[in-house]
Protein backbone atom coordinates (compact mmCIF):
# COMPACT_ATOMS: atom_id res chain seq x y z
CA UNK A 1 0.00 0.00 0.00
CA UNK A 2 1.26 3.28 -0.56
CA UNK A 3 1.67 5.58 2.21
CA UNK A 4 0.62 8.88 1.94
CA UNK A 5 2.53 10.32 5.17
CA UNK A 6 5.65 8.75 4.97
CA UNK A 7 5.45 10.34 1.45
CA UNK A 8 4.80 13.68 3.03
CA UNK A 9 7.21 13.18 6.01
CA UNK A 10 10.21 12.15 3.41
CA UNK A 11 9.45 15.60 1.17
CA UNK A 12 11.39 17.75 4.63
CA UNK A 13 14.26 15.80 4.61
CA UNK A 14 14.34 15.88 1.01
CA UNK A 15 13.89 19.71 0.78
CA UNK A 16 16.88 20.05 3.26
CA UNK A 17 19.18 18.15 0.64
CA UNK A 18 18.04 19.91 -2.17
CA UNK A 19 19.89 22.84 -0.80
CA UNK A 20 22.51 20.90 -2.33
CA UNK A 21 21.48 20.16 -5.21
CA UNK A 22 20.52 24.28 -5.88
CA UNK A 23 24.11 25.20 -5.06
CA UNK A 24 25.86 22.52 -7.17
CA UNK A 25 23.72 23.65 -10.16
CA UNK A 26 24.08 27.02 -9.40
CA UNK A 27 27.20 27.15 -9.06
CA UNK A 28 28.00 25.04 -11.79
CA UNK A 29 25.82 27.64 -14.09
CA UNK A 30 28.04 30.44 -12.99
CA UNK A 31 31.24 28.52 -13.41
CA UNK A 32 30.00 27.25 -16.89
CA UNK A 33 28.78 30.51 -17.75
CA UNK A 34 32.16 32.02 -16.87
CA UNK A 35 34.18 28.96 -18.34
CA UNK A 36 32.24 29.04 -21.43
CA UNK A 37 32.63 32.51 -22.47
CA UNK A 38 36.04 32.58 -22.20
CA UNK A 39 36.44 29.13 -24.46
CA UNK A 40 33.70 30.68 -26.62
CA UNK A 41 35.80 33.85 -26.73
CA UNK A 42 38.92 31.71 -28.16
CA UNK A 43 37.07 29.75 -30.24
CA UNK A 44 36.07 32.84 -32.15
CA UNK A 45 39.51 34.48 -31.76
CA UNK A 46 41.86 35.15 -34.97
CA UNK A 47 44.46 33.18 -32.93
CA UNK A 48 44.54 29.11 -34.18
CA UNK A 49 46.49 28.16 -31.10
CA UNK A 50 43.50 29.47 -29.07
CA UNK A 51 40.56 28.28 -31.54
CA UNK A 52 42.31 24.85 -31.81
CA UNK A 53 42.12 24.92 -27.93
CA UNK A 54 38.54 25.79 -27.43
CA UNK A 55 37.82 22.73 -30.21
CA UNK A 56 39.47 20.40 -27.87
CA UNK A 57 37.72 21.54 -24.83
CA UNK A 58 34.24 21.32 -26.35
CA UNK A 59 34.70 17.79 -27.80
CA UNK A 60 36.58 16.44 -24.67
CA UNK A 61 33.95 17.41 -22.11
CA UNK A 62 30.90 16.92 -24.32
CA UNK A 63 32.30 13.39 -25.43
CA UNK A 64 33.13 12.05 -21.78
CA UNK A 65 29.79 11.56 -19.32
CA UNK A 66 29.65 13.35 -16.86
CA UNK A 67 29.97 10.59 -14.33
CA UNK A 68 32.78 9.71 -15.30
CA UNK A 69 34.67 13.00 -15.43
CA UNK A 70 33.52 13.32 -11.99
CA UNK A 71 34.73 10.01 -10.99
CA UNK A 72 38.54 10.80 -12.76
CA UNK A 73 38.15 14.51 -11.19
CA UNK A 74 37.52 13.49 -7.68
CA UNK A 75 39.94 10.34 -7.41
CA UNK A 76 42.62 12.89 -9.07
CA UNK A 77 42.95 15.26 -6.97
CA UNK A 78 44.67 13.88 -3.93
CA UNK A 79 47.31 12.69 -6.89
CA UNK A 80 48.64 16.32 -7.61
CA UNK A 81 48.27 16.60 -3.74
CA UNK A 82 44.85 18.70 -3.46
CA UNK A 83 42.55 17.70 -0.61
CA UNK A 84 39.50 19.74 -1.81
CA UNK A 85 35.99 19.07 -0.27
CA UNK A 86 33.69 16.92 -1.92
CA UNK A 87 31.09 19.62 -2.78
CA UNK A 88 34.01 22.15 -4.41
CA UNK A 89 35.22 18.95 -6.59
CA UNK A 90 31.39 18.53 -7.49
CA UNK A 91 31.07 22.06 -8.19
CA UNK A 92 33.52 22.59 -10.30
CA UNK A 93 33.60 19.11 -12.48
CA UNK A 94 29.48 20.43 -13.62
CA UNK A 95 30.61 23.71 -14.08
CA UNK A 96 33.98 22.72 -16.46
CA UNK A 97 31.30 20.31 -17.81
CA UNK A 98 28.59 22.67 -18.57
CA UNK A 99 31.38 25.35 -20.18
CA UNK A 100 31.59 23.16 -22.96
CA UNK A 101 27.73 23.23 -23.92
CA UNK A 102 27.60 27.11 -22.94
CA UNK A 103 30.17 27.87 -25.08
CA UNK A 104 28.32 26.27 -28.40
CA UNK A 105 25.11 27.78 -26.82
CA UNK A 106 26.84 31.60 -27.38
CA UNK A 107 28.70 30.30 -30.58
CA UNK A 108 25.34 29.39 -32.08
CA UNK A 109 23.75 32.50 -31.46
CA UNK A 110 26.58 34.86 -31.97
CA UNK A 111 26.82 33.25 -35.83
CA UNK A 112 23.15 33.45 -35.84
CA UNK A 113 23.58 36.87 -35.80
CA UNK A 114 23.05 38.67 -39.36
CA UNK A 115 26.34 39.99 -40.35
CA UNK A 116 24.67 43.57 -40.91
CA UNK A 117 24.18 43.55 -37.35
CA UNK A 118 27.84 44.06 -36.70
CA UNK A 119 28.37 45.85 -39.80
CA UNK A 120 25.95 48.83 -39.24
CA UNK A 121 28.17 49.52 -36.16
CA UNK A 122 31.72 49.25 -37.85
CA UNK A 123 30.03 51.65 -40.65
CA UNK A 124 29.38 54.43 -38.03
CA UNK A 125 32.92 54.39 -36.86
CA UNK A 126 32.32 52.31 -33.35
CA UNK A 127 34.98 50.65 -31.85
CA UNK A 128 35.21 46.51 -31.49
CA UNK A 129 34.26 46.77 -27.81
CA UNK A 130 31.26 48.51 -27.87
CA UNK A 131 29.99 46.44 -31.10
CA UNK A 132 30.47 43.46 -29.01
CA UNK A 133 28.86 45.17 -25.80
CA UNK A 134 25.96 46.88 -27.58
CA UNK A 135 24.96 44.93 -30.33
CA UNK A 136 26.43 41.55 -30.40
CA UNK A 137 26.11 40.32 -26.94
CA UNK A 138 22.90 42.13 -26.11
CA UNK A 139 21.17 39.46 -28.59
CA UNK A 140 22.98 37.27 -28.05
CA UNK A 141 21.72 36.94 -24.96
CA UNK A 142 18.54 37.35 -25.76
CA UNK A 143 18.80 34.51 -27.96
CA UNK A 144 20.27 31.90 -26.05
CA UNK A 145 17.84 32.23 -22.96
CA UNK A 146 15.52 29.49 -24.22
CA UNK A 147 19.16 27.47 -24.40
CA UNK A 148 20.94 28.69 -21.41
CA UNK A 149 17.43 27.84 -19.01
CA UNK A 150 17.75 24.76 -20.89
CA UNK A 151 21.55 23.82 -19.72
CA UNK A 152 20.45 25.05 -16.10
CA UNK A 153 17.43 22.27 -15.69
CA UNK A 154 19.53 19.49 -17.25
CA UNK A 155 22.37 20.30 -14.16
CA UNK A 156 19.91 20.05 -12.09
CA UNK A 157 19.12 16.52 -12.73
CA UNK A 158 22.89 16.21 -13.49
CA UNK A 159 23.49 17.14 -10.12
CA UNK A 160 22.07 13.67 -9.32
CA UNK A 161 25.36 12.15 -10.14
CA UNK A 162 27.38 14.09 -7.45
CA UNK A 163 26.04 11.36 -5.22
CA UNK A 164 28.53 9.06 -6.32
CA UNK A 165 31.24 11.06 -4.48
CA UNK A 166 29.01 11.25 -1.10
CA UNK A 167 27.03 14.56 -1.43
CA UNK A 168 23.55 14.48 0.24
CA UNK A 169 21.71 15.93 -2.64
CA UNK A 170 17.97 15.01 -3.41
CA UNK A 171 19.02 11.82 -4.74
CA UNK A 172 21.66 10.86 -2.27
CA UNK A 173 19.26 11.99 0.48
CA UNK A 174 16.40 10.10 -0.68
CA UNK A 175 18.49 6.68 -1.44
CA UNK A 176 19.30 6.92 2.43
CA UNK A 177 15.93 7.48 3.52
CA UNK A 178 14.76 4.79 1.75
CA UNK A 179 17.31 2.47 3.16
CA UNK A 180 15.70 3.23 6.41
CA UNK A 181 12.43 3.54 6.25
CA UNK A 182 11.75 0.80 4.10
CA UNK A 183 9.26 3.00 1.71
CA UNK A 184 11.42 3.31 -1.54
CA UNK A 185 8.58 3.89 -3.56
CA UNK A 186 7.45 7.19 -1.29
CA UNK A 187 10.52 8.07 -0.90
CA UNK A 188 11.69 8.43 -4.62
CA UNK A 189 8.94 9.61 -5.65
CA UNK A 190 8.85 12.82 -3.15
CA UNK A 191 12.29 13.48 -4.72
CA UNK A 192 10.79 13.42 -7.93
CA UNK A 193 8.13 16.17 -6.62
CA UNK A 194 11.22 18.12 -5.53
CA UNK A 195 12.96 17.82 -8.67
CA UNK A 196 10.05 18.95 -10.80
CA UNK A 197 9.04 21.60 -8.51
CA UNK A 198 12.80 23.22 -8.66
CA UNK A 199 12.70 22.85 -12.08
CA UNK A 200 9.13 23.99 -12.79
CA UNK A 201 10.30 26.89 -11.00
CA UNK A 202 13.45 27.44 -13.15
CA UNK A 203 11.40 27.61 -16.41
CA UNK A 204 8.97 29.99 -15.19
CA UNK A 205 12.03 31.50 -13.92
CA UNK A 206 13.41 31.90 -17.74
CA UNK A 207 9.75 32.74 -19.54
CA UNK A 208 9.89 35.63 -17.49
CA UNK A 209 13.35 36.79 -18.22
CA UNK A 210 12.64 35.78 -22.37
CA UNK A 211 9.29 37.91 -21.64
CA UNK A 212 10.83 40.54 -20.41
CA UNK A 213 13.83 40.93 -22.85
CA UNK A 214 11.67 40.30 -25.60
CA UNK A 215 11.63 42.79 -28.41
CA UNK B 1 36.89 71.72 -62.17
CA UNK B 2 34.11 70.11 -59.54
CA UNK B 3 35.87 68.95 -56.45
CA UNK B 4 35.73 65.23 -56.02
CA UNK B 5 34.62 64.35 -52.75
CA UNK B 6 35.78 60.25 -53.59
CA UNK B 7 38.55 59.91 -55.77
CA UNK B 8 38.87 55.71 -56.87
CA UNK B 9 41.96 54.69 -58.50
CA UNK B 10 42.98 51.47 -60.39
CA UNK B 11 40.98 49.48 -57.93
CA UNK B 12 41.21 46.00 -57.51
CA UNK B 13 39.88 43.07 -55.21
CA UNK B 14 40.01 39.65 -55.57
CA UNK B 15 37.93 36.52 -53.64
CA UNK B 16 40.65 34.08 -53.92
CA UNK B 17 40.76 33.64 -57.64
CA UNK B 18 37.91 35.32 -58.48
CA UNK B 19 38.65 39.32 -59.41
CA UNK B 20 35.54 41.27 -58.38
CA UNK B 21 36.77 44.36 -59.26
CA UNK B 22 38.87 45.11 -62.12
CA UNK B 23 41.10 48.76 -62.21
CA UNK B 24 38.03 50.35 -61.53
CA UNK B 25 38.55 54.17 -62.01
CA UNK B 26 36.07 56.85 -60.46
CA UNK B 27 35.52 60.37 -59.33
CA UNK B 28 32.42 60.84 -57.17
CA UNK B 29 31.69 64.67 -57.76
CA UNK B 30 31.34 66.65 -54.43
CA UNK B 31 27.57 67.70 -53.40
CA UNK B 32 26.17 65.30 -56.58
CA UNK B 33 24.24 62.07 -56.51
CA UNK B 34 26.65 59.30 -58.04
CA UNK B 35 24.15 56.05 -58.89
CA UNK B 36 26.25 52.57 -59.51
CA UNK B 37 23.86 50.38 -61.73
CA UNK B 38 24.44 47.18 -63.70
CA UNK B 39 23.81 43.39 -63.09
CA UNK B 40 23.60 41.46 -59.98
CA UNK B 41 27.46 40.57 -59.34
CA UNK B 42 28.69 43.06 -61.39
CA UNK B 43 30.56 43.84 -58.34
CA UNK B 44 28.60 47.61 -57.72
CA UNK B 45 28.10 46.69 -53.30
CA UNK B 46 31.79 45.74 -53.65
CA UNK B 47 33.16 49.05 -54.91
CA UNK B 48 30.36 50.58 -52.89
CA UNK B 49 31.25 48.33 -49.58
CA UNK B 50 35.23 49.28 -50.65
CA UNK B 51 34.44 53.17 -50.28
CA UNK B 52 34.48 53.05 -46.10
CA UNK B 53 36.86 49.77 -46.39
CA UNK B 54 34.22 47.65 -45.08
CA UNK B 55 35.36 45.40 -47.80
CA UNK B 56 39.00 45.53 -47.77
CA UNK B 57 40.49 46.29 -52.03
CA UNK B 58 43.30 44.82 -52.39
CA UNK B 59 45.45 47.36 -54.95
CA UNK B 60 44.71 50.32 -56.00
CA UNK B 61 43.27 53.68 -54.49
CA UNK B 62 40.31 55.46 -52.59
CA UNK B 63 40.79 59.20 -51.52
CA UNK B 64 37.89 60.28 -49.61
CA UNK B 65 38.15 64.47 -49.67
CA UNK B 66 42.01 63.32 -50.84
CA UNK B 67 42.64 61.35 -47.85
CA UNK B 68 43.76 57.60 -48.46
CA UNK B 69 41.23 55.07 -46.90
CA UNK B 70 42.51 51.53 -45.08
CA UNK B 71 46.00 52.13 -45.91
CA UNK B 72 48.52 54.81 -44.66
CA UNK B 73 50.91 53.48 -47.91
CA UNK B 74 50.67 50.71 -50.29
CA UNK B 75 50.10 47.18 -48.64
CA UNK B 76 50.33 48.80 -45.06
CA UNK B 77 47.18 48.86 -43.25
CA UNK B 78 45.92 52.13 -41.72
CA UNK B 79 45.20 51.72 -37.74
CA UNK B 80 41.66 50.70 -36.46
CA UNK B 81 41.74 54.00 -34.71
CA UNK B 82 42.22 56.35 -37.69
CA UNK B 83 39.84 53.91 -39.81
CA UNK B 84 37.12 54.48 -37.73
CA UNK B 85 37.82 57.95 -37.55
CA UNK B 86 36.94 58.17 -41.40
CA UNK B 87 33.92 55.83 -41.05
CA UNK B 88 32.22 58.72 -38.91
CA UNK B 89 31.99 61.33 -41.78
CA UNK B 90 30.74 58.32 -43.73
CA UNK B 91 27.09 57.28 -43.66
CA UNK B 92 26.01 54.03 -45.23
CA UNK B 93 22.60 52.69 -45.58
CA UNK B 94 21.94 49.12 -46.43
CA UNK B 95 19.36 46.88 -48.05
CA UNK B 96 18.82 44.90 -45.21
CA UNK B 97 18.51 48.23 -42.94
CA UNK B 98 20.22 46.12 -40.40
CA UNK B 99 18.55 48.38 -37.65
CA UNK B 100 19.72 46.91 -34.07
CA UNK B 101 16.25 45.42 -33.25
CA UNK B 102 16.89 45.42 -29.51
CA UNK B 103 16.74 49.21 -29.56
CA UNK B 104 13.88 51.56 -30.19
CA UNK B 105 14.20 54.02 -33.53
CA UNK B 106 15.40 56.80 -31.38
CA UNK B 107 17.74 54.62 -29.37
CA UNK B 108 19.48 53.27 -33.21
CA UNK B 109 19.73 56.69 -34.23
CA UNK B 110 21.41 57.86 -30.60
CA UNK B 111 23.79 55.38 -30.20
CA UNK B 112 26.44 56.29 -32.95
CA UNK B 113 25.90 59.74 -31.49
CA UNK B 114 26.83 58.67 -27.47
CA UNK B 115 29.79 56.18 -28.62
CA UNK B 116 31.59 57.86 -31.31
CA UNK B 117 30.85 61.25 -31.23
CA UNK B 118 30.42 61.12 -27.21
CA UNK B 119 27.53 63.28 -26.92
CA UNK B 120 25.40 63.07 -23.72
CA UNK B 121 22.63 60.62 -23.51
CA UNK B 122 20.26 63.68 -23.52
CA UNK B 123 22.14 65.51 -26.37
CA UNK B 124 22.19 62.31 -28.56
CA UNK B 125 18.59 61.76 -27.68
CA UNK B 126 17.42 65.12 -28.84
CA UNK B 127 19.72 65.45 -32.05
CA UNK B 128 18.04 61.63 -33.08
CA UNK B 129 14.74 63.32 -32.81
CA UNK B 130 15.78 66.06 -35.44
CA UNK B 131 17.01 63.22 -37.23
CA UNK B 132 13.98 61.21 -37.09
CA UNK B 133 11.63 63.80 -37.67
CA UNK B 134 13.46 65.12 -40.77
CA UNK B 135 12.93 61.77 -42.52
CA UNK B 136 9.11 61.57 -41.41
CA UNK B 137 9.06 59.42 -38.17
CA UNK B 138 8.27 62.03 -35.33
CA UNK B 139 5.51 59.71 -34.34
CA UNK B 140 7.35 56.50 -34.42
CA UNK B 141 10.46 57.87 -32.10
CA UNK B 142 9.56 55.04 -29.42
CA UNK B 143 8.99 51.76 -31.96
CA UNK B 144 11.02 48.81 -31.82
CA UNK B 145 12.26 48.35 -35.42
CA UNK B 146 9.79 44.66 -35.39
CA UNK B 147 6.82 47.73 -35.06
CA UNK B 148 7.73 49.70 -38.45
CA UNK B 149 7.04 48.97 -41.88
CA UNK B 150 9.96 47.96 -44.10
CA UNK B 151 9.97 51.39 -45.43
CA UNK B 152 9.88 52.95 -42.14
CA UNK B 153 12.85 51.33 -40.78
CA UNK B 154 14.90 52.02 -43.96
CA UNK B 155 14.06 55.77 -43.23
CA UNK B 156 15.17 54.99 -39.74
CA UNK B 157 18.77 53.61 -40.78
CA UNK B 158 18.75 56.85 -43.20
CA UNK B 159 18.47 58.93 -40.15
CA UNK B 160 20.85 56.94 -37.99
CA UNK B 161 23.29 57.60 -40.50
CA UNK B 162 22.65 61.82 -41.37
CA UNK B 163 22.32 62.23 -37.47
CA UNK B 164 26.22 61.69 -37.71
CA UNK B 165 26.31 64.45 -39.88
CA UNK B 166 28.45 62.95 -42.66
CA UNK B 167 29.81 64.12 -45.47
CA UNK B 168 29.30 61.48 -47.80
CA UNK B 169 26.32 59.17 -47.59
CA UNK B 170 26.66 54.93 -48.97
CA UNK B 171 23.57 53.40 -50.15
CA UNK B 172 23.79 49.49 -50.68
CA UNK B 173 20.40 49.21 -52.81
CA UNK B 174 18.62 50.93 -50.34
CA UNK B 175 14.46 49.95 -51.58
CA UNK B 176 15.64 46.63 -53.02
CA UNK B 177 14.55 44.59 -50.21
CA UNK B 178 11.22 47.22 -50.00
CA UNK B 179 7.32 45.96 -51.06
CA UNK B 180 7.13 48.28 -53.92
CA UNK B 181 4.50 50.44 -52.34
CA UNK B 182 6.83 51.32 -49.42
CA UNK B 183 10.01 52.31 -52.16
CA UNK B 184 8.56 55.85 -52.68
CA UNK B 185 8.60 57.04 -49.21
CA UNK B 186 12.85 55.74 -49.35
CA UNK B 187 13.09 57.78 -52.48
CA UNK B 188 11.48 61.05 -50.95
CA UNK B 189 14.02 61.07 -48.47
CA UNK B 190 16.93 60.52 -50.57
CA UNK B 191 15.57 63.38 -53.02
CA UNK B 192 15.10 66.06 -49.88
CA UNK B 193 18.94 64.99 -49.25
CA UNK B 194 20.24 64.93 -52.60
CA UNK B 195 18.64 68.75 -52.81
CA UNK B 196 20.23 69.48 -49.88
CA UNK B 197 23.65 68.99 -51.95
CA UNK B 198 24.95 65.76 -49.50
CA UNK B 199 27.52 63.83 -51.52
CA UNK B 200 25.40 60.35 -52.59
CA UNK B 201 26.99 57.03 -54.22
CA UNK B 202 23.92 54.95 -54.62
CA UNK B 203 23.74 51.62 -56.04
CA UNK B 204 20.27 50.59 -57.20
CA UNK B 205 18.16 48.93 -59.41
CA UNK B 206 15.77 51.97 -59.28
CA UNK B 207 16.22 53.42 -63.15
CA UNK B 208 13.60 55.95 -62.63
CA UNK B 209 15.67 57.39 -59.39
CA UNK B 210 18.66 57.34 -61.32
CA UNK B 211 17.40 58.82 -64.07
CA UNK B 212 16.07 61.77 -62.35
CA UNK B 213 18.25 62.26 -59.42
CA UNK B 214 21.40 61.25 -60.37
CA UNK B 215 23.91 63.39 -61.74
CA UNK B 216 26.36 61.19 -62.44
CA UNK B 217 25.55 57.51 -63.37
CA UNK B 218 28.22 54.85 -63.46
CA UNK B 219 27.73 51.24 -65.11
CA UNK B 220 29.51 48.05 -63.85
CA UNK B 221 29.62 44.48 -65.46
CA UNK B 222 32.14 41.53 -64.37
CA UNK B 223 33.40 43.64 -61.95
CA UNK B 224 34.57 46.24 -64.50
CA UNK B 225 33.49 50.27 -64.40
CA UNK B 226 32.42 50.46 -68.18
CA UNK B 227 31.35 54.10 -68.47
CA UNK B 228 30.60 56.75 -66.07
CA UNK B 229 28.45 60.06 -67.45
CA UNK B 230 25.23 62.31 -67.06
CA UNK B 231 22.17 59.68 -66.53
CA UNK B 232 20.82 60.96 -70.22
CA UNK B 233 24.19 59.63 -71.99
CA UNK B 234 23.96 56.39 -69.97
CA UNK B 235 20.37 55.78 -69.89
CA UNK B 236 19.22 57.48 -72.95
CA UNK B 237 21.83 57.57 -75.66
CA UNK B 238 23.92 54.54 -74.27
CA UNK B 239 26.93 53.65 -76.67
CA UNK B 240 28.27 50.26 -75.21
CA UNK B 241 26.18 47.21 -76.38
CA UNK B 242 26.68 46.04 -72.85
CA UNK B 243 24.61 49.11 -71.13
CA UNK B 244 22.34 48.25 -73.82
CA UNK B 245 21.49 44.94 -73.70
CA UNK B 246 21.27 45.80 -69.75
CA UNK B 247 18.48 48.04 -70.67
CA UNK B 248 17.41 46.13 -72.98
CA UNK B 249 16.65 43.68 -69.99
CA UNK B 250 15.47 45.81 -68.15
CA UNK B 251 12.62 47.42 -70.11
CA UNK B 252 11.44 43.53 -71.19
CA UNK B 253 11.06 42.81 -67.36
CA UNK B 254 9.50 46.10 -66.30
CA UNK B 255 6.67 46.49 -69.33
CA UNK B 256 3.82 44.16 -69.39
Amino acid sequence: MFSIPVFLESLVPLFWAARFTLLISVGGIALGLVIGTLVCAAGLSPSRALRNFAALWVSFLRGVPLLVQLLVFYYSLPLIGLDVPAMVAAIVTVGICASAYISEIWRGAINALPRGQAEAAVAIGMAPTDVWRRVILPQAVTMSLPALINELILLVKASSLVSVVGILEITRASQAQAATTFRPLEVYLAAACIYLVINLCLAALGRWLEHRTAV
Amino acid sequence: MQASAVEIRNVNKFYGPFQALKDVDLSVPAGKVTCLIGPSGSGKSTLLRCINFLEEYDSGEIRIDGRLIGYDAPGRKMSGRALREMRRSIGMVFQQFNLWPHMSARENVAEGLIRVRGLSKTEAGARAAEALAKVGLADKMDNHPSRLSGGQQQRVAIARAIAMEPRLMLFDEPTSALDPELVGEVLTVMKTLAAEGMTMVVVTHEMGFAAHVADRVAFMERGELVAADTPDRILHQPQDPRIQSFLRTYHERNSF
